[in-house]
């Protein structure tokens, strides 16, 4: 999927949404839309395209571990691959060394 | 309050409906309804039985060319029209809605799945004000003028920026609609509107009603996918700003697109917005307690798709068993139905892939070590409505560290924690990303003032919570968004100074 993303819409980026209207989705767009900035941390790359989300959001969600899916159905927002008819879906797992204390 | 009960609306183009339903739907630009050049139209799906029920155009790039084209045709003599003309449309803008308000609350709560009793009682009022509000803004609009000296003076005029684009969101179809309409047309501009995907047929019904009123070319409606057309046009050199309700990625990318552009952006995002329950709510059992119980209970109103939505409830620990006892007897009390019966007060989420998203968020806040005290489920749906994109409102209890208490859910679900002084709810209160709403209930007018001051968002609401009158100015701090809605200050953002500097000495200035 991201490789037919790439022929149709050049090198792509990937940055994680926070929630809201969209959903707690990865938004696929063309590499040149919205350059990643300073604050932005490269999680890793995913067929080839880089992967970001926002530093203090990464924080904020206790850095957990991102595997991305693909699902039917078209993404409803500016992701690209929603002109193909389906949508990225994000799944997190804690961290492996969890710092924080379980809940009593 | 007594209430005859009255049974279910007939769903759009049903037998006794007030609403007509076409089967397939064009897109609005230059007066006329114009087929999509790509010649594919989209299935709309209603939530309440997860069924379609009509088609809507699938544009791509080229349609909103010609949307653009039609928008700067009309956009010089509309820009001249006086502030009393462009009123007058605003009001008769308004007044054709009000003649069809019951459709057009129908219409939408079909196409969205909220209760039929929020749109007839709230979303569609409030958008009708919305046209009269600043119908009576752009007739009070005055310029100013500096005197420089006695024979030098600069005039100032708002003047339209010519053509925008507004990208509106799911949640309130055609209440976000007036939000970015309204004062567009307002301040002299023509404006081409993509509705979000989910919902794209409920702002046609209402361009049925309103289409007449307007002269061709000053709104125009284009329906498709986000990532292409909501791309074209919102990158497209041929607006003069853009304004974008939406999620928080996605509003900086439009902010990116302005910037490459050179022109202004406003943008709405998301919330994880406080309500803040002092110890003085239970000092007596009052009406105000009453009304403190139902403002937690907001959570759910619209379903919890806000981006205001209180999704996090702050309660004093002295007060938190008995406050919460009477909160949870109300949670069990709502009514989760067909959208279209005027006694449902929940009605289903608007897609199954927001639905799954809610499901995977209680699965992650109890794997964090929250508490569920109410709800969790998809519930059992009767009826027809089996298929429907239901959730049961939904309370967990947890710390403000927890994920589910950063993360916008935009469900029916509340994050409840406790806090032991005003400084504590302060600090969670404002330990988030966003700073969009927040509520304070508190019988201490002083220390209502002193956490509103306090609290880093832009709209605080004080002994009540999801109201939103016009004049009452509306936007976010942080990664809330840029700019401020409803409110005459919006003009501002629509029009663009110009300063005619103008000297009376016939003498040179002796430079060259």
């Amino acid at each position: 999927m991201i490789e037919r993303l790439r022929v149709a819409h050049g090198p792509l980026a990937f940055f994680q949404s926070g929630g809201c209207c969209d959903g707690t989705v990865p938004m696929c767009f063309g590499e040149g839309d919205m350059p990643p900035s300073a604050h932005d941390v490269k999680l890793g790359e995913i067929g080839g395209a880089p992967f970001y989300i926002d530093g203090e959001q990464d924080e904020r969600w206790g850095q957990p571990t991102f595997t991305i899916d693909v699902a039917d159905g078209p993404a409803e927002s500016f992701s690209l691959e929603g002109l193909e008819g389906v949508h990225f879906v994000t799944r997190t797992e804690a961290p492996l060394s969890c710092e924080t204390e379980p809940a009593a | 309050m007594a209430t005859t009960e009255r049974t279910a609306y007939a769903a759009p183009g049903q037998p006794g409906s007030p609403v007509e339903l076409a089967e397939r739907y064009d897109n609005f630009i230059g007066g006329e309804w114009v087929p999509p050049t790509t010649g594919r139209y989209r299935a709309n799906v209603t939530p309440s039985t997860g069924a379609p029920f009509c088609e809507v155009a699938e544009s791509g790039a080229a349609d909103i060319e010609l949307a653009l084209d039609a928008a700067h045709a009309a956009k010089d003599a509309w820009g001249r029209r006086s502030p009393a003309e462009r009123a007058a449309v605003l009001n008769a803008i308004a007044d054709a809605m009000e003649a069809n308000l019951e459709a057009l609350a129908v219409a939408e709560s079909y196409e969205n799945g909220k209760p039929v009793r929020e749109t007839l009682a709230a979303d569609i009022p409030l958008a009708i004000d919305h046209f009269r509000y600043f119908a009576g803004a752009a007739r009070a609009e005055e310029g100013r003028i500096s005197e420089i000296d006695d024979q030098t003076y600069a005039y100032h005029f708002h003047e339209p920026l010519g053509v925008v684009g507004q990208i509106i969101p799911f949640n309130f179809p055609i209440l976000m609609a007036a939000w970015k309409i309204a004062p567009a047309l307002a301040a002299g501009n023509c404006t081409v509107v993509k509705p979000a995907s989910p919902t794209p047929w409920s702002i046609l019904k209402l361009l049925e009603v309103i289409g007449d009123v307007v002269p061709p070319g000053v709104l125009n409606v284009v329906n498709g996918p986000g990532a292409e057309i909501g791309r074209a046009l919102a990158s497209n050199k041929r607006i003069a700003k853009i304004a974008f309700t939406g999620e928080t990625v996605t509003g900086r990318l439009i902010m990116s697109y302005a910037a490459q552009n050179l022109i202004p952006s406003t943008t709405e995002l998301g919330g994880k917005s406080p309500n803040i329950f002092f110890e003085d709510v239970m000092a007596a059992d009052d009406a105000f307690l009453d009304k403190a119980i139902e403002g937690l209970v907001l959570y759910a109103f619209n379903k919890g798709e806000v981006c205001t939505a209180p999704s996090r409830a702050l309660i004093h620990e002295s007060i938190y068993e008995p406050f919460m006892a009477r909160c949870l007897e109300r949670i069990q009390a709502i009514r989760q139905g067909d959208p279209l019966d005027p006694m449902t007060m929940l009605g289903p989420q608007v897609s199954k892939a927001q639905l799954e998203k809610i499901e995977s968020y209680v699965e992650i806040g109890r794997n964090e070590g929250a508490e569920l005290l109410f709800g969790g489920e998809r519930p059992h749906m009767n009826g027809g409505l089996e298929g429907g994109f239901y959730f049961e409102p939904t309370v967990l209890k947890g710390t403000n560290d927890m994920r589910i208490f950063q993360e916008e859910i935009f469900g029916p679900v509340l994050s409840v924690t406790t806090f032991k002084d005003e400084a504590e709810a302060l600090e969670i209160a404002n330990d988030t990303l966003y700073g969009l709403g927040a509520g304070v209930w508190t019988r201490d007018g002083a220390r209502a003032f002193r956490m509103g001051r306090a609290i880093k968002a832009g709209r605080v609401w004080t002994n009540c919570y999801h109201h939103y009158p016009a004049h009452a100015a509306f936007g976010g701090y942080k990664q809330s968004g840029v700019g401020r809605e409803n409110h005459q200050m919006m003009l501002d953002h629509y029009t663009q100074t110009k300063c005619l500097l103008v000297s009376y000495d016939q003498n040179p200035m002796g430079f060259f």
